[in-house]
């Protein structure tokens, strides 16, 4: 069992690092980069925006009979404010995207290997790893902050009405408490974050696909493993995150 | 089992022919399973060769050996004059812009169209000489097969014949030197493998190839082959031309002519 999930670390790694290998040499696929950039992020905004309404609006009412307890309700949008951008935002983005795109990569790939679509790329001569892989992991590396920040403004403007479903406050006073309580280490590395999870789901998921077998069941195993490997990985990235703000002061 | 010696020969000497590929004592075995046992081979410039094994006999493993989709065991596969093995993946991707590949499934990308998939190849090996001049490429490919009008259909949308030849007609555009044909008539109607084997001739006389050709069934092996070598075992059992193995007497040979 160890063994297995030290084999599959490495394969992981050198997986990767094929990537970095590949990734910046000619011929570069734009057309292909730019057609994945729409699949994995203007496809996924209804979903990612939804979510992102939802976690709002619930950790607003949640929150608001504790802090009613203590008088504190002036502090909701400062404590949602802060929730949501440097760690509920960032997580449950990159969770969503996890299962919608990490999912549909090792399906897609997977399908690819078992028909021998790939192997077809490979004795043309025509670099599929390039094609397939380089393309999609950079969409996903790219994509995920932009869904983040976007998933983020919509969950606090859910948190605002949340806010209104109960009480009164102004958009322009609910602004302003947020932006006054945010720093740069708040954003900053929540961003810089996003970068990782979003590289870590479309590089696990670009292997589980490209090394699946075994006909249909060895897609449904890439898929479904390539969701599975990619959220607890996201989960130990974010536990890494923690410890090195910490290390930085920024916490 | 098999003694281990050298191959029927049931060839009649004809003049020399430039070799272009050659498959030199190679071995490939999965786990227990020895598929390829000092296997050799040796095709020429211009014919057709038939490698005719039964199911599961390591056919398609060698031809997978060949473009260096499998590494092998041991031995020495050259394919012209450069050896697979000891290419990097650059100098294999260049050689492999010669050689054409066919696959059982057809393997065409389903996510794209016919004119597409004919593209694909194309634009990633791109020659000055020939740019701009895609479209009339993937047209004169597609006549070359007889299917112009399915040009902007997907996949999905063509028979089992049609795509046959539109992936046939995927490994001609850029025109190789050499085809390798996996099973190209498994799974097709009697009428239909006919004309893909008609069409195999047609493609050998029209761009001068060499063909390696991986099949069991007898009629595809009659209409296309030059030479036809055996393969039982893991070892090329006989060799010559279907005429001439037709009229061994070797009772294993003769399982498959009879």
């Amino acid at each position: 069992m160890n063994s297995t999930i030290l084999a599959e670390t490495g394969a992981i790694t050198n997986f990767a690092w094929r990537f970095f290998r590949h990734g910046f040499r000619p011929r570069y696929e734009v057309q292909e980069l730019l057609y994945q950039c729409y699949v994995v992020g203007y496809q996924s905004l209804p979903l990612v925006g939804i979510t992102g309404f939802i976690m709002g609006i619930v950790l607003t009412l949640q929150s608001r009979p504790t802090m009613a307890q203590f008088g504190a309700e002036s502090w909701i949008p400062t404590m949602v404010g802060l929730t949501i951008v440097r760690e509920m935002g960032p997580i449950i983005t990159a969770l969503i995207f996890a299962g919608k795109i990490g999912s549909s990569i090792g399906a897609e790939l997977g399908s690819m290997r078992v028909t021998e679509q790939i192997d077809a790329m490979e004795v043309a001569g025509t670099n599929p790893f390039k094609y397939l892989v380089v393309t999609r992991v950079l969409a996903t590396t790219l994509m995920l902050p932009i869904l983040t920040l976007l998933a983020d403004a919509i969950a606090l403007y859910a948190a605002y009405i949340g806010i209104n479903l109960k009480g009164v406050t102004t958009l322009a006073l609910f602004t302003n408490n947020i932006i006054s309580t945010l720093t740069f280490g708040d954003v900053v590395p929540a961003v810089i974050k996003t970068f990782f999870f979003g590289f870590a789901v479309g590089i696990i998921g670009c292997y589980k696909g490209y090394n699946a077998n075994k006909g249909t069941e060895g897609v449904g195993r890439a898929a479904n493993s390539a969701v599975v490997v990619s959220s607890l990985v996201i989960f130990l990235l974010d536990l890494l995150a923690v410890q090195i703000t910490s290390a930085l002061g920024l916490n | 089992m098999l003694p281990d010696s050298a191959p029927l020969s049931a060839a009649t000497a004809t003049s020399p022919a430039e070799e272009v590929l050659t498959v030199e004592h190679v071995s490939k075995s999965f786990g227990d399973n020895h598929v390829l046992q000092d296997f050799s081979l040796t095709l020429h410039r211009g014919e057709n060769l038939v490698v005719l094994g039964k199911s599961g006999s390591g056919k398609s493993v060698l031809i997978k050996c060949i473009i260096g989709l499998l590494p092998v065991d041991a031995g020495r596969i050259t394919v012209l004059g450069q050896e697979v093995g000891a290419l990097g993946h650059d100098e294999l991707d260049q050689l492999r812009t010669k050689v054409g590949f066919l696959f059982q499934s057809n393997a065409l990308y389903d996510s794209m169209t016919v004119r597409e998939n004919l593209l694909f190849p194309l634009r990633r090996h791109w020659m000055a000489d020939r740019r701009g001049q895609e479209e009339s490429m993937v047209m004169q490919a597609l006549d070359d097969v007889g299917l112009v009008e399915t040009i902007d259909k997907m996949p999905a949308e063509l028979s089992g014949g049609q795509r046959k030849r539109i992936a046939l007609a995927r490994t001609l555009i850029i025109p190789p030197e050499i085809i390798l044909y996996d099973e190209p008539t498994t799974g097709l109607d009697p009428i239909t493998a006919r004309e893909i084997s008609q069409l195999i001739r047609e493609v050998q006389q029209k761009y001068t190839t060499s063909s390696i050709i991986i099949s069991h069934d007898m009629n595809c092996v009659r209409l296309t082959a030059d030479r036809v070598a055996l393969l039982v075992e893991g070892r090329c059992y006989a060799e010559g031309t279907f005429q001439e193995l037709q009229q061994l007497d070797d009772p294993i040979v003769r399982e498959f002519f009879v």
